[in-house]
């Protein structure tokens, strides 16, 4: 028996191509970022890197701070008033919090998919066509028709809904609506997806069909996903960061987190030691 | 497994079996107590209900058998000679001249001639009484409007007056002494006479609802407080519903959370528990002395209902606003929208049917407000029917209220009718406001 | 209230120390076989080697026993880092300590062929490969149960002393077999029956390799030292 070569070993979890491992470029750099709720302290020092084209992870407990630090990446903290966000946190290099970046623009270009479904109480087609019509991505119904169609079909909704796109977006199934939501957010052709446990509400299909989407959407999206369950986190991402009250405490290749994970208490929170 | 084992683990399973029986039995006994609470509870409730439902059954039918006979009117049918040489002696056709005639005098001599046996001065007078003035000023309507009528003689439904009405609906009745009464013996044995003759009729008081106040009761009708009501509502909605909404839309969506909107808050809600009263000094003092304004205007009475119905309207729009889930703000405000498209294209919009309920609500309320208007003196006495928000006008509340006073009986019955139009109004506007909720509620 | 180290769910706690009782069971049973293997032979034993051939059994079904639970284990808990590679080194240890279990069959099998020929010299070698080999045997299955990755690199060191054991007995035989025509039945079976012991001595290695691998998450980089020079050992021939 001689050594063992690693370098080919098989990778557990969303393979990364190589191709793409080689050249990633960094979308979201953050660093230091603190969060605070009025004097309560929500978001130690968190330096995490987001890698574009690539599904980022973040787990841990509930309250650690994972739902808070996503929300900073768009600023959706903005509407909470108590709340103030301290750090760097550039996307392509330029600071989101400063005055260079406006933050409408910024949330069309980073958009979000909630926990709980929430199409708006309109037919399909206007959920899809209110973004592209007030950033005034389209205007014409030829083109708003385009893009409708190309966001349902590329959140994988199109063949469901086609004859029926003049029906209120709230009577779809669970998982139908959680597509709306997604193909909603894509019509705005963002750069960046959120999803704040977009699949917690949602049956297993429902769940898989999701992934499977996101899995798809990653080729064209840089996606950071937060997530309550381990599983899916191992199956979804290539990247995973474990945030515990507040703090990072480590983030690497999803692989490596699940099965040889380096601080002790991400071994004790993925095998279920402590909660 | 030892007895010894085996018993313990025997007498483990007993215990817990006695410990749930004893369980069970402690929740059969308090099951009968916890019965007769709901039922003694179920009892309160129908008893209240049943109070509230008796106090407006006996309300309605008060009023709406005091009121009934208002909606009815006498009319006498007399071959009226339209005199020429009374009318217009010199033949101008001048209309000064036609308007100004003494149509009382033919009107009169009509009657008189219908009942020849009358005579004597007195007894003339006491029988020409029958008649309402109203019957002069219908013939001088008449002939103005086509004076080629002149000499002929047309048959008209005239009017008659109040006390007689009330003799033909029995409320003035022999039962009374003839002192007391305003209704002479001889007078009712003419009118009896006359009924005979079948030209007497009685006919839908259209006179009620087209007319103005009067201080004849028979001429007397609602119209002008119906539209000096709906001008003040007018100027009430106009003046509200913008500045509510709004201030409402400011408070929930931009408001930052501090001690000074807390303060604001809290004053709007006392406002709306501030007599109504106060907002009529308000008016008298800011609007009429230091503006100017018309004293007895719709224009000034929709300012001063407006003013009070402001906080209803901000309190019910708020909660309507609340009322919208976050998650939507949420959807829209990820989308890239900005506050105020949030709050346009998707907040607003879903909060329309809740905020109109208010409104609605509101302004029922403004209707039937009486305290604030007297102080700014739209209790006036106004015989025509306003033509605009800055004639002066009187308002259905109002009207009801100079009625209830006045000391003649015929406007009993009047008042009651009033009353019974006005309800009419606000179940109108609370039934649509329910329709409204009910129809736009929507179930996120 | 759970310690750090206990999972939040007890019965996945339980579950991993029913593994492990299940393989300390088995080890245990392999190590008794291999010492009444090598009793037997020295002993010419053949009642005793018959009760060996027979007891194998009991082996192979703990192992079947311990698959069983180690698929359970992974379709229904899903466990993750560390108590992955408890489950997947339980599996492998499993399989390592059946085959251990087979050669002590074959050993005892030889054993009773051996027994009906007249007895030859070389008694003392196999008895001290012996012993070494139940040592590393009884030293690995102790680092399993402790998780100590040390412990077991002891016992792959050891490796390099059955080795040379094997090499000097293969010499050994080779002389007799040439010297007397009459001895080379037996001393066939016992070239094989050395092979045995040495393979069991491997088998051990890999054991010390797997727990390794439990305790640390990789394989131990340093190759362990080789001495077995048996497959190219020549006697006479073209001297």
């Amino acid at each position: 028996m001689g050594e063992i070569d690693m370098s080919n070993s098989v990778q557990v979890g969303a393979p990364i191509d190589d191709a793409v491992n080689a050249a990633r470029e960094t979308k979201f750099h953050t660093r230091g970022v603190q969060v605070f709720y009025g004097e309560k302290q929500a978001l130690f020092d968190v330096d995490l890197d987001v890698y574009e084209n690539e599904v980022t992870a973040l787990i841990g407990p509930s309250g650690c701070g994972k739902s808070t630090y996503l929300r900073s990446l768009n600023r959706m903290n903005d509407t909470i008033d108590i709340c103030s966000v301290k750090g760097t946190i550039e996307l392509d290099g330029t600071d989101i919090y400063s005055n260079a970046i406006d933050v409408v623009h910024l949330r069309a270009r980073v958009g979000m998919v909630f926990q709980k479904p929430n199409p708006f109480p309109k037919s399909i087609y206007e959920n899809i066509a209110y973004g592209p019509r007030i950033h005034g991505i389209a205007t014409g119904k030829e083109d708003i028709d385009h893009i409708v169609e190309e966001s349902l079909i590329k959140a994988g909704l199109w063949k469901e809904v086609k004859d029926r796109l003049e029906e209120p977006g709230t009577g779809l199934s669970g998982g139908q609506q959680q597509r709306l939501c997604i193909a909603r957010a894509i019509a705005v052709q963002p750069e960046v997806i959120l999803m704040d446990e977009p699949c917690s509400a949602l049956d297993p299909i429902a769940t898989a069909r999701i992934e499977e989407l996101i899995d798809e959407l990653r080729n064209n999206f840089t996606i950071v996903i937060v997530t309550h369950s381990m599983q899916q986190a191992a199956r979804v991402s290539q990247r995973t960061a474990f945030f515990h009250l507040g703090d990072l405490v480590e983030v690497g290749e999803t692989g490596k987190i699940f099965t040889t994970p380096k601080d002790q208490r991400t071994q004790d929170y993925i095998t279920g030691r402590f909660g | 497994m030892t007895d010894a084992v085996m018993n313990d683990a025997q007498s483990n399973e007993q215990m817990l079996r006695d410990r749930a029986n004893h369980a069970s039995d402690a929740v059969k006994r308090s099951l009968k107590k916890r019965y007769a609470a709901e039922a003694r509870f179920k009892a309160y409730g129908i008893t209240a209900i049943g109070i509230a439902l008796a106090a407006v059954v006996i309300l309605f039918t008060t009023i709406i058998s005091s009121g009934l006979p208002a909606f009815t009117d006498t009319t006498i049918t007399l071959n009226v000679e339209l005199k020429e040489d009374v009318i217009d002696p010199e033949g101008t056709r001048d209309p000064l001249t036609l308007a100004n005639a003494n149509y009382r005098k033919i009107v009169f001599d009509t009657l008189l001639a219908e009942m020849p046996e009358v005579q004597g001065r007195r007894d003339k007078r006491a029988l020409t009484s029958m008649l309402s003035q109203g019957a002069s000023f219908q013939v001088q309507q008449l002939v103005t409007a086509d004076p080629s009528l002149i000499g002929q003689t047309v048959e008209l439904a005239l009017p008659v007056a109040a006390d007689f009405d009330l003799y033909k609906k029995g409320v003035i009745n022999k039962d009374t002494d003839e002192a007391d009464r305003r209704v002479s013996d001889k007078q009712m044995a003419w009118f009896d006479t006359l009924e005979e003759r079948g030209i007497i009729q009685t006919g839908f008081n259209t006179t009620f609802f087209a007319n103005a106040d009067s201080r004849e009761p028979e001429l007397a009708g609602i119209w002008g407080a119906t539209m000096g009501s709906l001008f003040t509502m007018l100027v009430t909605l106009l003046m509200s519903f913008p500045i509510g909404v709004c201030a409402a839309v400011y408070l929930e969506e931009f408001a930052p959370k501090n001690r000074l909107t807390q303060i604001i808050e809290v004053n709007i809600n006392n406002l709306a528990a501030v007599p109504s009263i106060v907002f009529g000094l308000l008016g008298l003092a800011v609007f009429i002395n230091f503006f100017g304004l018309p004293r007895s205007a719709p224009l000034v009475g929709g300012m001063v209902l407006a003013l009070m119905t402001l906080p209803t309207i901000i309190i019910a729009a708020r909660a309507a606003l609340k009322a919208v889930p976050p998650s939507i703000r949420e959807a829209a405000l990820g989308l890239g929208a900005s506050r105020m498209q949030v709050v346009t294209h998707h907040v607003l919009p879903l909060a329309m049917p809740g905020i109109l309920t208010g409104t609605i609500i509101g302004m029922a309320q403004a209707l039937g407000e009486t305290a604030p208007l007297l102080m700014i003196g739209m209790v006036a006495f106004i015989v025509d029917i306003p033509g605009s928000v800055t004639d002066p006008a009187t308002v259905l509340p109002v009207q009801v209220f100079l009625w209830a006073d006045s000391p003649e009986r015929a406007f009993v019955a009047r008042t009651s009718a009033a009353i019974m139009v006005l309800l009419t109004f606000l179940i109108f506007m609370n039934a649509l406001a329910v329709v409204l909720r009910k129809k736009f509620e929507r179930r996120w | 209230m759970p310690e750090e180290h206990d999972h939040i769910v007890t019965s996945f706690d339980e579950d991993l120390n029913q593994l492990d009782n299940l393989l300390a069971e088995m080890g245990g049973l392999a190590e008794h076989q291999f010492a009444d293997a090598i009793k037997a032979l020295v002993r010419r034993d053949g009642e005793l080697a018959e009760q060996v051939i027979v007891n194998d059994k009991r082996i192979d079904a703990i192992e079947e026993n311990v698959d069983q639970h180690t698929i359970s284990m992974l379709a229904l808990r899903q466990p993750m880092a560390d108590d992955l590679r408890v489950v997947i080194t339980a599996l492998r240890i499993a399989s390592v300590i059946e085959r251990i279990g087979d050669y002590s069959k074959n050993i005892a099998k030889r054993t009773v062929a051996i027994t009906q020929t007249p007895p030859i010299g070389p008694s003392r070698t196999i008895s001290r490969m012996g012993t070494v080999v139940q040592g590393m045997i009884k030293t690995v299955l102790d680092a399993y149960l402790q998780r100590d990755a040390d412990l077991a690199q002891d016992v792959r060191m050891r490796d390099e002393e059955v080795d040379a054991l094997h090499t000097s007995l293969f010499r050994e035989l080779l002389t007799y077999m040439m010297e007397d025509p009459r001895s080379i039945s037996a001393c066939a079976h016992l070239l094989f029956v050395a092979k045995n012991i040495e393979r069991i001595g491997d088998h051990a290695t890999n054991i010390a390799e797997h727990v390794y691998f439990l305790v640390h998450g990789t394989l131990p980089e340093e190759t362990r030292p080789k001495d077995d020079q048996s497959s190219y050992t020549v006697i006479g021939g073209e001297d």
